[in-house]
């Protein structure tokens, strides 16, 4: 029997739901029917809209989805605009103000507090510029992912941004495909370094060469949500850029028919995947969905993959200052757990204008990349007061950082997040050193099982739990070790459940310490992890208490906001109207 | 009316009658209970996984761990409320840290369909 999501999206799905958004808006929030809260929260998904947790009705989180992460100029001064405009909410969060844009892992965008009465206005400004928040939630294409620097980089092989921006063109509003089982999540990559993570998506093409000629093989079924991580598999399928397009209409087409309406948790490809193997989803995607014969997988570039992989070698990000292949530079800027200000996303919208192209791209590691500086601006550049904050050269533990939503805006998430993980990183800088041949080293803090942080694939993981202490129910975190991507892609080992938060920082310091200890020669971190048992690591994760201090330890869940001052739900002003003034409840 | 009961956003919260009224995140302490060898189950709510109306209580059955012992699974059916008035609607939530019964059940109840 199909799901109680999937009567309501047979209902109304897809495009048409703008115009009951649009009606909804100017009508203001109580003319929603409120027996019908469920159905219009789980369709505005699909246009980016996702009511925000218990607590804050009435306010959205907005996602744009920027293919490929890339930001044309003139657009990010656009999205700090509205930033500053209209997401705004009734407090304001003690690290980042006021107004703040969210780098996502997905290389999209989220803004808070959106209140349904300012969308018609938003989406006004956003589409005159090109940016848009179609399918960027919801059960269809998502945002497509990618090396940042495509058509930019010299490691580039294929150029793979005409292809994604081809792709998005295509699927974006498409009818055929706006409503999926569920949520579909593409990566492409022409590059020899891996950026694109493929691997963790429902279908990814990665560069491959055949015959003598640039193409993508195909790999199918990866993602890392709920406990249930797997890696995209290889269905023995290469393509031409040409064809990339033909080959995702067939394989999202096969998605839409064979996907499992029924069980949302069983819905994603990767299942089917479990289910099928990958000889059958080639067979059926030849039989059934396209019209014309498949080429057998190419050679990969796999081997020559450095991103994420711990290897210390190559590019683990794209942090830093590179030369493109045009003989400017792209310059990655660190951005603290992807959250930037809004006056600092208007500035760099400026210097971006000044030194660069105006171009931006966003990364998956929840950063920013200002692209075509020549190089007798850098320098200049490079010295702008606000890089200070944003830095183009980072300390390890700032860089690797990363980290979800977490309890100030997400219904899942059992923990405090982004506020933590940036108290975190500034501590293990000022009181961890690495060894010194480390200058990656990636922590990141996902809220829930969902793993929006991506924390599988992170040399120390961090997961949101539960624990006591002296009794009392504290936030927590599982600790993983050991993740990453690259020719041999590996998901963390959770080799220390339950840590109380305040004891994470004390616990990471031990880890490094004993590594530093009992590394062999040049061992790299991951390798360490990799030739270790799980008790033997669990015994070098020793969490202590230090002089860290953690103001989330209580359920942040359980209040309305938690970091307002009186953090009672009771004390929400939500749902309030067009003005942010409180409605009058019922009871 | 009919009560109107469904798990959303990934098995975050249940939503009763349209209004979100259980969340995630929360321990229940659970007695009685084959979850786990514990005497009683300090157990953290990380997804709903099955929601049912068995009247007049409303009960799930919930995807978590304890966080005693480690052991991780679905509970049987738990009583996370009570909707006394259909015509009302008004929705009762139990208190989650008292302690807790999960019963397995001869009957599944789909209000919705």
């Amino acid at each position: 029997m199909p799901s109680k999501v999937e009567k309501w999206k047979d209902e109304v799905y897809g495009n048409e739901i703008r115009e009951h958004l649009m009606e909804f808006a100017e009508k203001g929030w109580d003319a929603i029917p409120e027996d019908e809260h469920d159905a219009w929260f789980e369709r505005f998904k699909w246009w980016g809209l996702y009511h925000q947790r218990s607590g804050q009705e009435s306010y959205f989180m907005m996602r744009i989805g920027t293919p490929n992460g890339v930001i044309k100029p003139g657009q990010l001064e656009v999205i700090g605009e509205v930033a500053k405009e209209y997401a705004t909410g009734p407090v304001d969060n003690p690290e980042f103000g006021e107004a703040y844009c969210d780098w996502t892992t997905r290389q999209s965008i989220q803004l808070h507090w959106i209140k349904l009465e300012d969308i018609p206005e938003i989406f006004e400004k956003l589409e005159a510029v090109g940016l848009g928040t179609q399918q960027a939630c919801g059960d269809s294409w998502r945002n497509i992912v990618g090396c940042p620097v495509a058509g930019k980089d010299k490691h580039e092989h294929v150029d793979a941004w005409p292809v994604a921006e081809d792709l998005h063109e295509t699927f974006k509003g498409n009818d055929d495909y706006s409503n999926l089982p569920r949520k579909w999540k593409v990566a492409i990559a022409g590059c020899d370094e891996g950026c694109g993570q493929g691997d963790i998506n429902d279908l990814a093409f990665e560069p491959a060469e055949k015959d003598g000629e640039l193409g993508f093989n195909v790999r199918i079924g990866g993602g890392l949500s709920r406990k249930e991580p797997r890696l995209a598999r290889d269905i023995d399928v290469w393509v031409p850029p040409e064809q990339a397009a033909d080959v995702a209409h067939g394989m999202s087409a096969l998605f839409r028919d064979h996907g499992d309406r029924e069980d949302r948790f069983n819905a994603r490809i990767k299942f089917l995947m479990d289910e099928w193997g990958p000889e059958k989803m080639r067979s059926v995607l030849q039989d059934d969905y396209v019209d014309f014969e498949l080429e057998t997988a190419g050679e990969d570039m796999r081997d020559q993959y450095s991103y994420n992989t711990g290897s210390q070698d190559g590019h683990n990000d794209h942090v830093g200052i590179h030369e493109q292949k045009d003989g400017n530079y792209y310059v990655g800027l660190n951005v603290l757990v992807g959250r930037m200000g809004a006056d600092d996303v208007l500035e760099l919208a400026e210097l971006a204008d000044e030194y660069g192209s105006g171009e931006v791209r966003l990364t998956q590691r929840q950063n920013i990349i200002v692209t075509d500086v020549p190089e007798e601006n850098l320098d200049e550049f490079t010295s702008e007061p606000l890089l200070e904050n944003y830095s183009p050269d980072p300390s390890p533990f700032m860089r690797g950082s990363i980290a979800c939503t977490g309890t100030e805006y997400c219904s899942l998430s059992i923990v405090e997040t982004k506020n933590r993980q940036v108290r975190y990183a500034r501590w293990l800088k000022d009181n961890v050193e690495l060894p010194e041949d480390h200058k990656d080293f990636h922590i990141h803090l996902s809220g829930c099982t969902a793993s929006c942080a991506q924390p599988q694939i992170a040399d120390v993981s961090l997961r949101g739990m539960k624990t006591r202490k002296d009794g009392e129910p504290v936030e927590a975190l599982d600790i993983g070790l050991g993740g990453g991507l690259g020719d041999d892609p590996r998901f963390a080992d959770w080799v220390e459940m339950r840590v109380p938060a305040d004891e994470v920082p004390g616990a990471i310091k031990n880890l490094v310490n004993n590594f530093k200890e009992a590394r062999e020669g040049g061992e790299t971190f991951r390798d360490f992890v990799e030739d270790r048992d799980e008790e033997t690591l669990a015994e070098m994760v020793d969490p202590e208490e230090t002089d860290y201090h953690d103001p989330y330890m209580h359920n942040t869940k359980m209040t309305w906001y938690p970091y307002a001052e009186d953090d009672d739900m009771q004390a929400s002003p939500a749902p309030t109207n067009g003005q942010g003034e409180p409605l009058p409840s019922d009871d | 009316m009919t009560t109107d009961v469904h798990q959303l956003d990934d098995g975050a919260w249940i939503s009763v009658n349209d209004s979100r009224e259980v969340n995630v995140s929360d321990l229940w302490l659970l007695a009685r209970s084959d979850f786990c060898g514990c005497e009683t189950t300090d157990f953290l709510a990380e997804g709903f996984v099955k929601v049912g109306v068995d009247y007049p209580d409303i009960q799930a059955r919930i995807a978590g761990q304890c966080i005693a012992c480690g052991e991780s699974g679905v509970t049987d059916w738990l009583t996370v409320g009570r909707v006394v008035d259909p015509e009302s609607g008004e929705f009762y939530g139990v208190v989650h840290e008292s302690v807790h019964f999960p019963e397995k059940r001869t009957r599944l109840a789909h209000p919705e369909e």
